[in-house]
């Protein structure tokens, strides 16, 4: 028997549907409602202006097909693995577990000022972040064209000559705040008499990494990888850097769908991109979310 | 036994150098060009001065755009935290069927969805709704895209209320509606304050919704507007914008770091983007 107190304890069901209705409206319509929308929308030859504004025809898979031939595509497909992989998968983890592991079992000081300013890097908004490089890469005026021109080394228009490796480097700077806090967290989880015995007999730093540290939080290193590389896929900043230019060698693959949309106003092949980023954004999370899963388990 | 402890210190110290220069350095002219009397792409020391700050309060666009940004940022955080409050509240608390799918699908949702990767139909959504060139619109797109995170954050809070606190409440006569009130907003205010916060940088920082949502200048949060300022052909006043731009910066940076000192929990990163 349910007992009164149980009965308030377990809530009305009244209570439970008004307390939820407006968290999942809003994530209903704004959230779920778009990415099946997309769905849709990329199977029509919908515009912005023009006549399939009003009755865009239903194309089916045609888009879809169409992507798989399109040149820009391939274009947008590459920059963004490289970016992908420059600046998240080396870049941001690389420097992010570098920097773990030279503050750790160091003094609280050095570790504070060290995450300080590499998260400054992570929490400025990104139209400033995107000035703050524009900047700093300036061809004659940029700080460091002019710092390297004491060195005797001659002025390098760094967004036209190497467009690709620059929007690598700055998103390396961007986000590496975040592999470092998690690796750092990561480390202390490591049981200290662990790595205190290896001192004793003398362990070298190589077989310190390769033989504790590195298996210890090797979950760890995954999931880092899985997020950033979700993130890193979904950045736009590099569009106020560059606009995807020159020529299109830094469009990477959201530019290429902010271009189709909102410069062409090819709304249909627009969604058709849109779709096939979803998708690799499902993979990545549905890998991430078992991971993370198992590692509860 | 001393020796290589100290070499491996000042090994650290030599790598650390370049690392921290390569951090430092395009954040430095944001800290120093604002006060420049001289102000110009590279980072020069001059004698101090507040005049580019003075151009910045005689631009119209730019106190016009702050405005905007506060309505926007204010919005968002009094609709995240009153939506989150309830749902983690519920979430936390009162097992239903059907309540395991709903987050799996609340976090596989939230993560896939970003801005690029459905900014089409977030447009076209608000066109449909009238909501194109209007704060409700940007909003509501904002909150409706944190609010998953804010919900787990929050949820996660109230889970570490013990139950022996809310029985006693029960046994006393509240109500559900009481024990919410009373018991678990004064006892997760520490999280209440975080989402706030994050709800509150994130829709202050964000460039890409108010981008395709917005058509007419008056309407321009801050990030648009040092977008145009600085991508708009003309001579851009590097000054005005330097400063600008820090005073745009500097709630975000005081936050986090308040926040960070005040509860010690640099960690709700994970769901940054």
């Amino acid at each position: 028997m349910v007992s009164n107190l149980q009965k308030r304890y377990l809530m009305g069901k009244k209570a439970v549907v008004l307390l939820l209705i407006p968290a999942l409206t809003l994530i209903a319509i704004f959230l779920i409602f778009p990415a099946i929308w997309v769905l849709k929308l990329g199977m029509t030859n919908e515009t912005l202006t023009g006549i399939k504004a009003r009755e865009p025809d239903f194309v089916g898979f045609q888009n879809l097909a169409r992507i798989f031939s399109d040149r820009f595509f391939y274009n947008a497909l590459k920059i963004s693995l490289l970016f992908v992989f420059g600046s998240a998968v080396v870049g941001q983890a690389g420097l992010g577990m570098s920097l773990a592991l030279i503050t750790y079992r160091k003094s609280r000081r050095l570790k504070t000022l060290v995450q300080s300013i590499v998260i400054l890097a992570w929490i400025i908004p990104e139209v400033v972040v995107a000035y703050l490089w524009i900047a700093f890469l300036d061809k004659d005026f940029g700080t460091l064209n002019v710092l390297l021109s004491w060195f005797g080394i001659r002025k390098i228009n760094w967004f036209y000559e190497h467009p690709i490796f620059t929007i690598i480097i700055f998103n390396t700077w961007r986000g590496t705040a975040y592999s470092m806090l998690l690796f750092s967290a990561a480390l202390e989880t490591i049981p200290p008499s662990y790595l205190e015995t290896a001192d004793i007999i003398g362990t070298s730093p190589y077989r310190k990494l390769k033989d504790i540290i590195l298996p210890n939080i090797k979950s760890y290193i995954f999931t880092d990888l899985i997020l950033i590389t979700l993130w890193t896929f979904n950045v736009f900043t590099p569009y106020l850097l560059t606009g995807g230019g020159p020529s299109f060698r830094t469009e990477l693959l959201p530019i290429y769908i902010y271009r189709n949309a909102f410069k062409y106003f090819k709304i249909g092949y627009g969604s058709a991109i849109s779709t096939v980023v979803l998708m690799i954004n499902l993979l990545l999370a549905i890998f991430y979310i078992t991971l993370s899963r198992r590692k509860k388990a | 036994m001393k020796d290589p402890r100290r070499l491996s210190k000042v090994l650290s110290y030599i790598i650390l150098a370049p690392i921290l220069s390569f951090f430092i350095a395009p954040v430095l002219w944001l800290f120093v060009t604002p006060f420049s009397s001289r102000p110009s792409l590279f980072i020069s020391f001059s004698t101090p001065t507040l005049s580019n700050f003075a151009r910045v309060f005689q631009n119209k666009t730019a106190i016009n755009a702050f405005k905007n940004s506060v309505v926007i940022s204010v919005g968002v955080v009094l609709l995240i935290t009153v939506c989150a409050l309830f749902a983690a509240y519920v979430l936390s608390r009162h097992y239903f069927r059907g309540r395991d799918i709903l987050l799996y699908v609340l976090v596989l949702f939230s993560s896939i969805v970003t801005g690029v990767a459905a900014m089409v139909p977030i447009f076209m959504l608000n066109l449909k709704l009238g909501l194109i060139d209007r704060e409700l619109g940007v909003i509501l797109t904002m909150a409706g895209g944190m609010l998953p995170t804010s919900i787990f954050i929050l949820k996660d809070f109230f889970d570490s209320i013990p139950r022996a606190f809310e029985e006693a409440a029960f046994v006393d006569g509240s109500s559900p509606m009481q024990v919410m009130f009373r018991i678990f907003l004064p006892l997760s205010s520490k999280g209440i304050i975080v989402i706030a916060m994050l709800a509150f940088a994130q829709s202050w920082s964000n460039f890409l919704i108010p981008f395709i949502l917005f058509r007419s200048h008056m309407k321009y949060p801050v990030s648009i507007a040092i977008y145009t300022f600085f991508s708009e052909v003309g001579v851009p006043d590097i000054g005005m914008i330097s400063a600008y731009a820090l005073l745009y910066t500097a709630p975000v940076i005081v936050m986090y770091f308040l926040v960070e000192r005040k509860f010690g929990f640099s960690f709700y990163g994970g769901i940054k983007g």
